[in-house]
């Protein structure tokens, strides 16, 4: 258990001291720090998932809070407590159907197959309450269990009261024990994984979506952009490409030298000058920070102004999103901080400044004040279509797709830090 | 050469063993200095909190950031109080980051602390050499890295000192940290430090240069704009500079300085600016000021507020730069303005109004509470109708009803004042009496504040005041006759130790505009004084040696030394005529005065002649006859001394030249009989015949109304040529 801790602590340094940048990177090194949190943890024999989504949760808050501004560590840590969750029900089903199993065929020999068709709901529904308790017996319970007979064996040995059979039951149980833990890893896995390969997911689709001599218009840098764009240029299509700088940190520059270097034509551009190209545009595509559950976007500051221009054109505007991006808040929630407010030294020299900023002169209170912020939101109605490693999605059709990945239950991990506090 | 080889093979292996160092720090918990008191009486400088954080946080969170792997932290005055802060924060438990406590009892200065930590043998390589008031976001490792590279190629770069562009006031001459303006010559190619001089130390606003370092260096660049950081990266020989030279005591004053000046060990010193980053060191009130606002408005980011950076509380920035903490019980009524940081659990009554204030936690603030500017820490009580401008009030006061701080003033911890009692501007109060025994000698503030933290009567009340409010209000009792008002608790000090009328520039409140106006004033006076001496070296420009530059100067040395010493002489004379003083006594005086000016004897002719004529004049006559008179009384008098002193024929020939300047501005009166004079000289052999000969020889050629005393004396000079054809 140190080790996880010290390494949760770590990454909290990393995420308090924003030393991590890009929600891609937040998200995989969460599923990765969720995973080995998991692994470490020792679960009671019983109501393991309970214990499981405790501990998760418990850095969950901890994450969430040491940077509240990147929604990527949230989400990840919701869709790790719906992993869970989901595993832990689906080996109860599976469980319940072995018990059903089982019953059925003791039953065989008294009951006739007419009564089996019946019998069969009956039990299962037993079956999954005595589940369901067994997931929510509280440990002093399970002291009290260790040296008893098992529980789900209780009413079983009533009826085949065999001893030895109870002991393989629980047996059977510990293999239960490894086996949701080992379950939860490997879905784990296959989400790190997903984040890992959202890039050519999304990029699979790029053929789809351009087309021979078209112009497309980005902003800033993002990679999943450059991906896409490169897709379709190695599948021929020959388009042109108007790269918005993205200032004040001048992103769009590198991806401007990335996109020459792979032998795209490329134009770079102001931002204020987006205004003036967008009639020649065809399509935009961008990137984005996080994408709301009312399909409102998180973007790089100047995106709701490309977006503003787009729409005045007609020009469609797509928006490229992972789906660890998708988060399941909305924007109007008070627990959202929509920006991060950056150093103003990304937009003028100090020293160059440093007389307006005297305050040693006048009411002591400084006439100049440099805002820097970070991101912008584009609502939900300015933008044409999401592209997600699932496929093109209508904005408005972004809630469904958040409640396949996340389960209703785990909206509030961070409220109910924020009470607490 | 043999010693050379020597010395880079060990700087090869040095280079290995410091890949395999991790990088260290020491921070210095002492200022050695007490610009903050009285504060520091009871608390250490660098726990006192910026925007509701301890200042050595923000130092800790940067090195931390910044790849510090091991941080040693020395302190002295109030260890016990860093060590115990330290244990409960989370420092120690950072991975990859070790906090070591180097603790002292009797050092006065860094010198004695870096002595100190020499002898502790910690320090194994490169390390950044910080105080623990450092606020900055810069990224160390390129400045590392330049430093180990210059070690590489010369042994002797000790130290890499941090500067940034920031201007200083052109009216105030102070930085906007309140600092002294600063001039520091760099090298623009390789960027060592040449020469660096605080304004403070030469009052006439006028830096000098060696000439040997414009004739050294190829190209010099003159800065005034540069800020200093205190952010050092020194190699190990720093550490033993320190102890070889034991009187080092002040990093900048001693030890950079004296590191310039000595040219036989060869050590040198260089920069590197800093663009993007930020980085300043809280010197004094002022600085204190302009770092928060700094803070407030990001420029220091991730060091933020709303950055929980340590273990600072969540903290939400909402509009116009507000920054909130929770469980915040604020009145609906209440306005609080731009710029303000509100810390956890303060409740703010009906009508209040906060701008551009920090407000700590746990404080409590009545009804029409005016708050502007001002640092409030933690649980702070300020009743109703208070008015607060530009102060700082440190944790425990209460200020009650109606009370109002003017600006500037500072209000010590536990500190009461009474209703509706005014603070003066600028005041400082505490519940310690003012240490009697102040010195403005910089020397005996280090012994001083040293003391101060000994001193076992204060640390006694310090505890008991930190301790339990029973025995406290006991200790109220006391207070009955306050200097405060009714019920006031503490002591006004009076105007600090030294430059009291300097208050405003460091204080927290804006400097006022009387102040600003009078030092405006002062600089068109400074201003005329420099067009006088024609300084041609501009503030940042760069120099070629051979220009001439240095000729200009002396030029203006000399010039204004004539003027300095003909009025030396004329006070002599005048002086030797009054008290009858022997004329060889004179001579012997003029010589010397001569000597010490580095005049010529034709100087001194001229300069004595033209009080001796002054003196005939002033005595009474009627004709130009009598005047006449005078002067031959006079020079009859006084000829020996032009016998002595004007033995060269020049020299003669510049008394004629003299004496006709004056007839023609300064005495008119002797224009009339301007031959008749002449002649009198020429009696008097202070004139010899050459002298006069030449003389109107040289202005045959001259313009009509240079020639009228020419003229004038024609008969003479006619008289004077055939009698010295009679004796050929």
């Amino acid at each position: 258990m140190p080790d996880v801790q010290a390494l949760v602590n770590m990454f909290l340094n990393k995420l308090k001291k924003r030393k991590i940048e890009g929600s891609q990177a937040t998200a995989k090194q969460t599923a990765e720090l969720l995973r080995s949190v998991i692994s470490q943890q020792r679960v009671p024999r019983t109501n393991q998932a309970g214990a499981l989504i405790d501990a998760v949760r418990a850095i969950g808050e901890q994450l969430i809070v040491a940077n509240p501004i990147e929604l990527a560590v949230g989400n990840i840590v919701r869709r790790v407590l719906h992993i869970i969750r989901e595993e832990d029900l689906s080996l109860t089903t599976a469980a319940v159907a072995e018990l059903n199993l089982s019953t059925v065929s003791d039953d065989d020999d008294d009951d006739g197959g007419g009564g089996d068709q019946d019998d069969r709901p009956v039990l299962s529904a037993a079956a999954v309450a005595a589940a369901a308790r067994n997931t929510l017996r509280p440990p002093s319970l399970q002291m009290l269990l260790e040296g008893a007979p098992d529980f789900v064996a209780v009413p079983r040995s009533s009826s085949s009261g065999g001893d030895s059979e109870g002991k393989s039951k629980s047996m059977d149980r510990n293999s239960r024990t490894r086996k949701l833990k080992h379950d939860i890893i490997e879905a784990v896995n296959e989400l790190i994984q997903d984040i890992t390969t959202c890039h050519e997911l999304i990029a699979e689709q790029a053929v789809e979506h351009i087309h021979q001599n078209e112009v497309i218009l980005t902003l800033g840098s993002s990679k999943t952009v450059l991906e896409f764009l490169c897709a379709a240029k190695e599948k021929k299509r020959s388009f042109r490409v108007f790269v918005a700088e993205g200032a004040p940190r001048y992103q769009g520059h590198l991806l401007a030298k990335e996109l020459v270097a792979r032998g795209l034509q490329t134009t770079l551009i102001t931002d204020s000058a987006v205004f003036a190209m967008i009639s020649r545009v065809n399509m935009v595509i961008v990137g984005s920070h996080a994408v709301m559950a009312n399909g409102g976007v998180i973007a790089p500051v100047g995106m709701n102004m490309v977006a503003l221009a787009a729409q005045k054109h007609a020009v469609p505007f797509v928006v490229l999103a992972g789906s660890h991006k998708l988060c399941p808040l909305y924007p109007h929630n008070p627990e959202v901080l929509l920006n991060e407010l950056r150093s103003p030294s990304e937009l003028l020299d100090f020293g160059e400044f440093s007389d307006c900023l005297d305050f040693g002169s006048g009411d002591g209170s400084p006439l100049l004040h440099v805002v820097n912020p970070t991101f912008d939101y584009v609502p939900p109605k300015a933008v044409s279509l999401f592209i997600t490693d699932t496929g093109g999605h209508n904005p408005s059709y972004m809630y469904r797709l958040i409640a396949d990945y996340y389960s209703a239950d785990d909206l509030v991990v961070q409220r109910r830090h924020a009470a607490g506090n | 050469m043999g010693a050379q080889k020597k010395g880079s093979s060990r700087v090869s292996e040095d280079a290995e063993e410091l890949a395999r160092n991790p990088l260290q720090a020491i921070l210095l918990a002492d200022s050695f200095a007490t610009k903050f008191r009285p504060i520091t009486l009871e608390r250490p400088k660098v726990l006192l909190p910026l925007v509701n954080v301890p200042m050595i946080d923000y130092t800790l969170a940067w090195l931390e950031s910044a790849g510090v792997e091991e941080v040693f932290i020395f302190c002295c005055a109030h260890s016990r109080q860093v060590m115990d802060y330290l244990e409960s924060s989370g420092w120690h438990k950072q991975p990859n980051f070790t906090v070591a406590m180097i603790e002292s009892n009797n050092s006065i200065s860094a010198g004695d602390a870096l002595r100190l930590i020499y002898e502790r043998n910690v320090i194994h390589g490169d390390f950044v050499l910080v105080s623990g008031d450092t606020v900055s976001n810069m990224s160390l490792t390129h400045a590392v890295k330049e430093h180990k590279e210059r070690r590489k190629k010369d042994n002797n770069a000790v130290m890499t000192m941090v500067i940034k562009k920031s201007k200083p006031s052109p009216v105030i001459h102070q930085s906007r940290l309140g600092t002294d303006e600063l001039f520091m010559a760099i090298d623009p190619d390789t960027n060592q430090l040449l020469c660096y001089e605080e304004r403070g130390e030469h009052p006439r606003g006028a830096i000098s240069l060696e000439n040997s370092l414009l004739a050294d260096n190829p190209s010099i660049s003159l800065h005034n704009d540069k800020q200093d950081c205190y952010i050092d990266i020194c190699s190990q020989e720093v550490l033993s500079l320190f102890t070889d030279n034991f009187d080092y005591q002040h990093l900048r004053r001693h030890f950079v300085k004296g590191l310039l000046v000595d040219d036989i060990m060869g050590y040198k010193i260089f920069t590197h600016e800093i663009h993007s980053s930020y980085a300043a060191r809280i010197d004094n009130y002022r600085s204190y000021d302009t770092i928060s606002k700094d803070i407030i408005q990001r420029w220091t980011y991730p060091f933020v507020p709303d950055v929980r950076f340590s273990a600072n509380c969540t903290t939400k920035l909402e509009r116009e730069g507000m920054y909130k903490a929770p469980e915040i019980q604020q009145s609906r009524s209440a306005h609080i303005g731009p710029f303000t940081v509100i810390g956890k659990g303060t409740r703010i009554g009906d009508d209040s109004r906060i701008t551009h204030s920090v407000i700590g936690e746990g404080c409590t603030i009545g009804s029409n509470v005016s708050i502007v500017g001002s640092y409030i820490w933690n649980n702070v009580t300020i009743e109703d109708g208070c008015e607060l401008r530009h102060a700082i009030v440190c944790d425990g006061v209460i200020i009650k009803a109606a009370a109002t701080l003017e600006p500037g003033v500072v209000l010590s911890f536990k500190v009461v004042i009474g209703r509706e009692f005014v603070v003066p501007a600028y005041s400082k109060v505490s519940l310690f009496q003012q240490p009697t025994a102040q010195d403005s000698d910089e020397e005996l503030e280090y012994a001083d504040s040293s003391s101060g933290a000994i001193d076992p009567s204060i640390a006694d009340a310090g505890n008991k005041l930190n301790g339990d409010i029973v025995s406290e209000s006991s200790q109220m009792q006391d207070w009955s006759t306050s200097q405060l008002g009714p019920g006031g608790a503490g002591f006004i000090w009076s105007a600090c130790d030294g430059g009291c009328e300097e208050e405003w520039r460091h204080s927290v409140a804006p400097i006022p505009t009387d102040k600003l106006a009078k030092a405006l004033l002062a600089i068109e006076e400074d201003l005329e004084i420099v067009k006088v001496s024609d300084s041609a070296l501009t503030p940042s420009g760069e120099l070629e040696p051979g220009s001439d530059d240095d000729d200009s100067d002396n030029m203006d040395d000399s010039n204004v030394d004539t003027v300095d010493f003909e009025k030396e002489a004329e006070a002599t004379f005048l002086r030797a005529a009054q008290d009858n003083i022997a004329v060889d006594d004179l001579i012997l005086e003029m010589n010397s005065l001569r000597l010490s000016y580095n005049k010529s004897a034709g100087d001194c002719t001229g300069a004595l002649f033209y009080p001796m004529m002054k003196l005939a004049l002033e005595s009474p006559h009627n004709t130009a006859v009598e005047l006449q008179k005078n002067v031959a009384s006079v020079v009859s008098k006084w000829h020996k001394l032009f016998e002595v002193l004007a033995k060269e024929v020049d020299d003669q020939i510049e008394l004629i030249m003299k004496f006709e300047e004056m007839c023609l501005e300064s005495t008119k009166e002797f224009a009339p009989i301007f031959s008749q004079i002449l002649y009198l000289l020429y009696e008097r052999e202070i004139i010899g015949e050459e002298a006069i000969l030449r003389w109107d020889d040289e202005r045959k050629d001259a313009d009509e109304s240079d020639r009228v005393f020419v003229k004038q004396s024609e008969k003479f000079i006619q008289w004077l040529r055939e009698a010295d054809e009679e004796e050929d």
